[in-house]
């Protein structure tokens, strides 16, 4: 029975996680154009609903009715299966992240404001980020489109040059707060804004993440894998209806998923930057970073030109790479003296 | 490829000269071939409807192929079954962007067969309305060159103000889009005084809006990167292939047509021609820059000199009569019959005109034999011509450096396969 009951409220942390994820890519794309067009002296979407704030639920329906093709010559089972090996590694990093501190209690039961708090929480997250790759680049080698294979093969290129950076900037989070769980990283930031990481490891970490993080996402300026005026869209060129926008959900969802750990690693999650702001729930403080961060992508889409591949692949491995590598042992060394 | 011998008969897509006598020595036959990939004519960069063939080694251009022709219309032949005034609104169609350029281009090429004089006033407004063409086919280019490099913004901020030069053009003559302004022997219409006023306005603010548009480009980084460098070709092979307007002038060489041989009031108003220096893709980024903001201080000139007068000449058998004339008078109303149906008779010969377009020299060769129609008319579109440099500027380059070459040609395909 108490089985049960547990294995009920997981499944509706799940749910509700999910669809509060999902709800969020759908208007992040709404808040995107919007942010965008208002950058751009435009309006942006207006149409559908009072300023459009039905877009996304539009948008959705279309790709839901469209016709599915699949191009003569192309792998069937594995163009079909890699929109789903792209989106599933993008939302199932949200098990473990801690969204608020306090458990709610209902009776005997707890819900915890986490899927769960495993003690690797970050090597799981990576882990399943880099599966997302596979997705990429078998969709664009089963397209049977030159321009996806290029798109699939820059991906891939990418994916490897800017995974290890972004791994080794979380490094000294990881040193300072001597755990992988999320939750006890949070915890350790407590008490201000000076005792985020984003401090404490000065901010070069954080930057090496963020700009990791876009490349990881392949958003501007980065995102060469579907720079539509050299490969039309890359990978998913051949891409059409609901298998479409499972690359786009994904797309979305790792972003959020990216901000999600940024903020947890560095920006103190769901802690107030000053203990008299405690009085306001954790769960907005945390939202509201991961907000900041979003705008942050749109902002930057906006302003910056694309790279070109070799500049990108130079600027991964001569640059991110020793820098991060540096930090690394600058913290460590650091630690070392301070504790002892 | 491990399994090829070292000493393998090569054979590529130059074909190999020792290819037949490795043969019949009988040495063992491989194939290397680059990776062909097909860019346009559907594709979301290339300007139209303009095909590429590359061949690629990984991401790097072996060997660029344009292939042309897709909006043929055949203006050339069309013109040769048109009389003069009825050719003005097909050369709109050639470079759509800045459509009056090419009016101006056609109809200088007919008055210099005809060897008439232009009255004082409509040269000024001529060559004022040539430079906000000049504005507005810059704008488009920069706008479309960021975006192709992946800055979206500065796409928005130039058609910000493209659009208000494009409301002055639909003031001015009605149209915005193919706007068949220019006459042989003056303009179609007075420049009022609302458009005059408007056009201050907007020269008042345009060179801060330049200067916002270069705030997100002149010193990215990324902008930097992906320009500097990229497509050069030296100031002699610019020459060679032909090259004219900005590309030409970004490797340095000085010539430009308003200058070399001035037309217009471009000899009676104080501008300078921009240069570069590195050959590159920044360099012509920079010139048109520099031009846009000349452009605005050639219209200012203008407008502040504009002296009064008639703004076409009074010459009835070639000339339409005014507008309120041919509802008063019976001889304007005899002459606009007659050039509307039957045109005017341009003397026999045959004449070559170059006019500095924003993309370059476009020129007009008109063969006459007499009778209001040419015999022979031929279009030096210079984005034809730029094409012919293509894989000379392409080769050794990235898939990525490939829509910045053409956004550095400032490629109209409208005008390219005419």
């Amino acid at each position: 029975m108490e089985l049960a009951a547990q294995l009920l409220v997981i499944l509706i942390q799940i749910a509700a996680v999910m669809g509060v994820v999902l709800l969020h890519v759908a208007y992040l794309t709404y808040a995107e154009r919007k942010v965008l067009s208002d950058m751009q002296d435009r309006l942006g979407p207006m149409e559908v609903g009072p300023h459009g704030l039905l877009q996304p639920i539009a948008d959705g329906l279309k790709l839901f009715f469209k016709e599915d093709i699949i191009p003569a010559g192309a792998n069937k089972i594995i163009f079909s299966a890699s929109p789903i090996l792209v989106l599933v590694p993008a939302l199932i990093g949200f098990a473990v992240v801690p969204f608020g501190r306090d458990s709610l209690h209902i009776g005997d039961v707890e819900i915890t404001p986490y899927i769960t708090d495993i003690n690797i929480g970050i090597l799981y997250i990576l882990a399943f980020s880099s599966l997302g790759a596979y997705g990429i680049l078998l969709g664009g080698w089963a397209s049977n489109s030159k321009y996806a294979l290029l798109g699939g093969l820059r991906s891939a290129a990418q994916v490897i040059s800017y995974e290890l950076p972004l791994g080794l900037s979380l490094v000294g989070p990881i040193l300072l707060s001597e755990s992988l769980s999320m939750m006890t990283m949070t915890h350790a930031q407590a008490g201000g804004f000076w005792n985020w990481y984003v401090v404490k490891t000065t901010p070069i970490p954080f930057v090496i993440y963020m700009i990791c993080a876009i490349a990881e996402t392949n958003r501007l300026p980065f995102d060469l894998p579907e720079a539509e005026s050299e490969l039309v869209a890359g990978f998913f060129t051949e891409y059409s209806g609901m298998r479409f926008s499972f690359f786009f959900l994904a797309e979305y969802a790792n972003m959020i998923l990216v901000s999600c750990i940024g903020v947890v690693a560095f920006l103190g999650g769901w802690q107030a930057p000053f203990a008299f702001l405690e009085f306001i729930p954790p769960i907005v403080w945390f939202l509201a970073k991961v907000y900041f961060l979003l705008f942050f992508y749109i902002w930057l889409r906006a302003t910056v030109p694309r790279l070109r591949f070799d500049q990108l692949m130079a600027f991964g491995w001569k640059i991110m790479l020793p820098l991060s590598l540096v930090m690394v042992l600058v913290i460590s060394v650091a630690k070392y003296i301070l504790t002892h | 490829m491990a399994d090829l011998k070292e000493d393998a008969v090569g054979l590529d897509h130059y074909g190999n000269d020792d290819f037949e006598a490795g043969l019949a020595e009988g040495k063992p036959l491989k194939r290397v071939e680059d990776l062909l990939l097909n860019m346009g004519p559907q594709h979301p960069s290339t300007h139209g409807v303009l095909r590429i063939v590359l061949d690629l080694e990984g991401e790097t251009i072996v060997k660029a192929t344009p292939h042309l022709g897709y909006l043929h219309r055949g203006v050339e032949k069309l013109a040769e079954n048109s009389t003069y005034t009825q050719i003005i609104p097909l050369t709109d169609r050639l470079d759509y962007t800045s459509s009056m350029t090419n009016n101006y281009a056609f109809v200088r090429t007919v008055e210099k067969l005809l060897q008439i004089e232009i009255p004082e006033r409509a040269e000024y407004i001529r060559t004022l309305v040539a430079e906000m063409q000049r504005l507005a086919g810059h704008l488009f280019w920069l706008g479309t060159q960021a975006l192709d490099i992946g800055a979206m913004t500065v796409f928005f901020y130039t058609f910000r103000e493209r659009e208000v030069l494009l409301d002055l053009f639909e003031l001015l003559c009605g149209a915005r889009l193919t706007m068949s302004y220019y006459r042989v022997g003056g303009v179609d219409r007075e420049l009022t005084q609302e458009i005059i006023d408007r056009l201050y306005a907007f020269l008042e603010t345009f060179p801060e809006k330049v200067t916002e548009y270069n705030t997100l480009l002149e010193t990215n980084r990324i902008w930097i990167g992906r320009t500097r460098d990229v497509a050069i070709i030296s100031a002699e092979d610019a020459v060679n292939f032909g090259l004219t307007g900005p590309p030409l002038r970004g490797s340095g060489v000085n010539y430009d047509v308003r200058k070399a041989e001035p037309y217009g009031v471009y000899d009676k108003v104080e501008w300078e021609v921009p240069l570069g220096k590195n050959c590159d893709t920044y360099d012509r980024y920079w010139i048109r820059i520099e031009e846009m903001r000349q452009s605005a201080s050639i219209i200012k000139q203008c407008l502040d000199r504009l002296p009064k007068g008639p703004i076409i000449s009074d010459l009835p058998q070639i000339a339409y009569p005014p507008r309120d004339k041919i509802q008063t008078d019976m001889e304007s109303l005899i002459h606009h019959f007659m050039i509307a149906t039957q045109g005017f008779k341009v003397p026999e010969g045959e004449v070559y005109c170059g006019t500095e377009a924003p993309k370059g020299e476009l020129g007009f060769y008109i063969l006459s034999q007499g009778g209001n129609r040419p015999y022979r008319m031929r279009i030096r579109p210079p984005s034809f011509i730029h094409m012919g440099a293509f894989d000379h500027m392409a080769k050794g380059y990235m898939i990525a450096d490939i829509v910045t070459i053409f956004g550095t040609y400032d490629i109209v395909m409208g005008e390219c396969d005419r």
